[in-house]
């Protein structure tokens, strides 16, 4: 009989050497004569095991990782395709603790499934959400989406079924749905796993949604540095459309859906929705004024729903099983589940699904396993270039929207950057003001010319001319570019700078060579 | 070159919001934006020349001149900081002998910036040819660049 073996095409499996592993494995087999099927799946989100092999075997599927192509015969050897005993495995996949306790509704497929393959798609639970909503009228879909207490997951938190209402009450003759996968945040990677692992699950998203508001025509704004993720998206969709899932009649019921990838260009602002929207028109991705929003006057000055990856991805399950078993998840007014990415300086880092609530602290140290270095963790970044560094004070926060603005810090997309002792918070609150000056789309004074004058002053305490003058400057800057800004970019810039002053001010005293 | 850009516009200018479609394509075929390629895209799609011109300024992605025949792409943001890509890069510039933005002499390499590829948990991460590599140190940069460079050129660079 022959054996089945998974190795991720995700891309942060690729970029350790998982191509390699799934040439060597079969090559090996046959020259053993081991009849053998691989197939390539998602990523399971333990990237420190990547890449990660699996085997499939009478008690489910068994992993082994992280699989260089040297440790290939030593495997064969250990009998791994019958689950033998080895230095890399670490039993059957799901009960690994770090992925047995986990929470996973909308990762639920990721990893599990050939991602384009609509077959597998629909064996593991795929289009139940959709064949669901064509039940339904409109009305009670977008019901269904506000009920769940679904908020966007992009790092607004706004209400999803509301954006929805307002798209579903607009009247137009063109209505679209905009898909934001400008993951730009460092740190964040949950977007990319989801398109690489389980593209469908948006598809289908982005379907439901356009079948509640009446849009027939759907965008996918997906970032340039993501050539996989569009490699793949591009791939599912033709599935999609040639088994009738997407297309003048979706499955036959008369509701029309055109969905399309449209390319970003590297630029961080066009995370942003206006931004996004002028992008897709082709233009500069500058920020626009809003009212009007987006609902009613978005893409092409028609309504649209602008949303995030994650969002749009956690629709089906909503449909699928119903807004009580969603909502049922969560803390406060936080509901649902997050994909949490811990990232940087961390021993384990990887994708956690799990409900609102978790706190830091069990992230850091029991998923993650503390710092990559071996040296104490200092300080996490959460929410990307634009949250806050939380100092080791505070790790035991819980992971809430609510729980995470009491202490003066946000949860954005849920990615979290950890940093040793070592880590310079003066650097890092220079680099939050460079990184602004540089992806500032220059419609608005505080964030274009404050970003570059926040660098300069930073440099000036750096060396020590005229400290507490210029400290004091800072404070007042970042507060212009907080209450002047028109976006989110100038005016969350100051968040990293603001916690660094207040909880790491020694790093701007200590002396340095000018 | 002119016919090969005609063809791209004509194959996307009745898209809605084509110019940045139009320049994903231009540039794929010849790795940068030719300042010949703006004058005809804004005749092709019906905008002026300064439009066009902002655009191909406005975003990061689209190069002025054409790269080496490999194209590094270093990411420099928090995550890879914090696994210090600082000092990869400062590497990657003394192997290379260039800075961000420039190409060898011998029109191997080209180094560029990047502010995530969104391979955190496995930072520091690099881009070569739109290949993705983690954990990287010096040792294996090294390794990277060489398996690169034996390579042929990419056909979209």
């Amino acid at each position: 009989m022959s054996s089945t073996v998974y190795v991720p095409k995700d891309a942060a499996a690729l970029s350790v050497g998982a191509d390699k592993v799934a040439l060597a494995i079969p090559a090996q087999a046959q020259a053993r004569g081991i009849p053998l099927t691989l197939k390539r799946n998602g990523s399971r989100g333990m990237l420190w095991l990547e890449p990660l092999v699996e085997v499939e075997t009478s008690s489910g599927r068994v992993a082994y990782g992280p699989v260089q192509v040297a440790d290939v015969p030593g495997l064969f050897d250990a009998r791994f395709l019958e689950g033998g005993a080895h230095a890399l495995r670490h039993g059957p996949t799901e009960q690994i603790p770090y992925f047995k306790n986990q929470q996973r509704l909308t990762f639920a497929r990721v990893g599990l499934i050939e991602p384009t393959n609509l077959d597998d798609y629909i064996a593991h639970g795929g289009y139940r959400g959709l064949r669901q909503a064509l039940q339904m009228g409109p009305a009670d879909i977008v019901k269904t989406v506000l009920d769940s207490g679904l908020r966007g997951r992009g790092g607004a938190a706004f209400p999803t079924g509301i954006k929805w209402k307002t798209v579903l009450d607009a009247q137009a003759t063109q209505k679209y749905v905009t898909c934001n996968a400008d993951e730009g945040d460092s740190g964040t990677f949950a977007d990319r796993m989801l398109m690489e692992g389980d593209p469908l699950t948006l598809i289908e998203g982005m379907t439901i949604a356009g079948i509640a508001v009446g849009a027939t025509r759907g965008f996918i704004y997906l970032r340039a540095e993501y050539p996989h993720a569009h490699r793949t998206l591009n791939q599912a969709i033709a599935a999609a459309y040639a088994k009738g899932y997407l297309g003048a009649s979706v499955l036959g019921t008369g509701h029309h859906f055109d969905l399309e990838v449209r390319l970003g260009a590297g630029a961080y602002i066009c995370g942003e929705e206006t931004s996004m929207l002028e992008s897709l028109e082709g233009r500069r991705g500058e920020v626009r004024v809003r009212p009007p929003l987006p609902a009613i006057k978005g893409l092409f000055g028609m309504p649209t729903i602008v949303n995030n990856v994650i969002s749009l991805a956690s629709v089906p399950i909503i449909l699928d099983q119903g807004a009580a078993f969603y909502q049922d998840y969560g803390s406060g007014k936080s509901r649902g589940t997050i994909p949490i990415q811990l990232a940087g300086n961390l021993k384990h880092g990887g994708l956690v699904e799990r409900a609102f609530g978790v706190s830091l602290r069990e992230l850091l140290y029991d998923y993650a396993g503390g710092s990559a270095s071996g040296r104490p963790l200092r300080t996490v970044q959460i929410g990307g270039p634009l949250g806050a560094y939380v100092p080791a004070s505070q790790f035991d926060v819980a992971m809430d929207y609510e729980a995470l603005s009491g202490i003066g810090a946000l949860l954005g997309h849920g990615g979290i950057v950890a940093f040793d002792d070592t880590v310079d918070m003066a650097q890092m609150a220079r680099y939050a003001m460079e990184f602004c000056a540089v992806e500032s789309c220059g419609k608005c004074t505080p964030c274009r010319i404050g970003s570059t004058r926040g660098v300069e002053v930073i440099d000036r305490i750096m060396v020590g001319s005229n400290r507490e003058q210029n400290l004091a400057l800072l404070e007042e800057l970042c507060d212009t570019m907080l209450n002047g800004s028109l976006c989110g970019l100038g005016g969350m810039t100051p968040f990293p700078v603001q916690s660094a002053l207040k909880y790491f001010r020694d790093d701007f005293l200590k002396f340095r060579n000018p | 070159m002119i016919t090969q850009i005609s063809d791209i516009i004509d194959r996307y200018r009745s898209e809605p919001g084509p110019l940045i479609v139009v320049l994903h394509a231009i540039q794929e075929k010849f790795g940068y934006i030719p300042e010949e390629a703006k004058a005809m895209v804004a005749e092709g799609l019906n905008l002026s020349r300064a439009e066009v011109h902002g655009v191909v300024t406005f975003y990061h992605f689209f190069r002025h001149h054409p790269p080496g025949r490999h194209v590094v792409q270093i990411c420099q943001a928090e995550s890879c900081q914090s696994m210090h890509s600082d000092r990869l890069t400062a590497y990657a510039r003394q192997k290379l002998g260039i800075g961000f933005h420039q190409t060898t002499a011998d029109g191997e390499f080209t180094l560029e910036p990047v502010y995530c590829l969104g391979n955190c948990a496995c930072s520091p991460a690099i881009m070569v040819d739109g290949q993705l590599y983690g954990r990287l140190d010096n040792t294996r940069f090294d390794e990277v660049l060489s398996e690169h460079a034996s390579a042929a050129a990419p056909e979209n660079p």
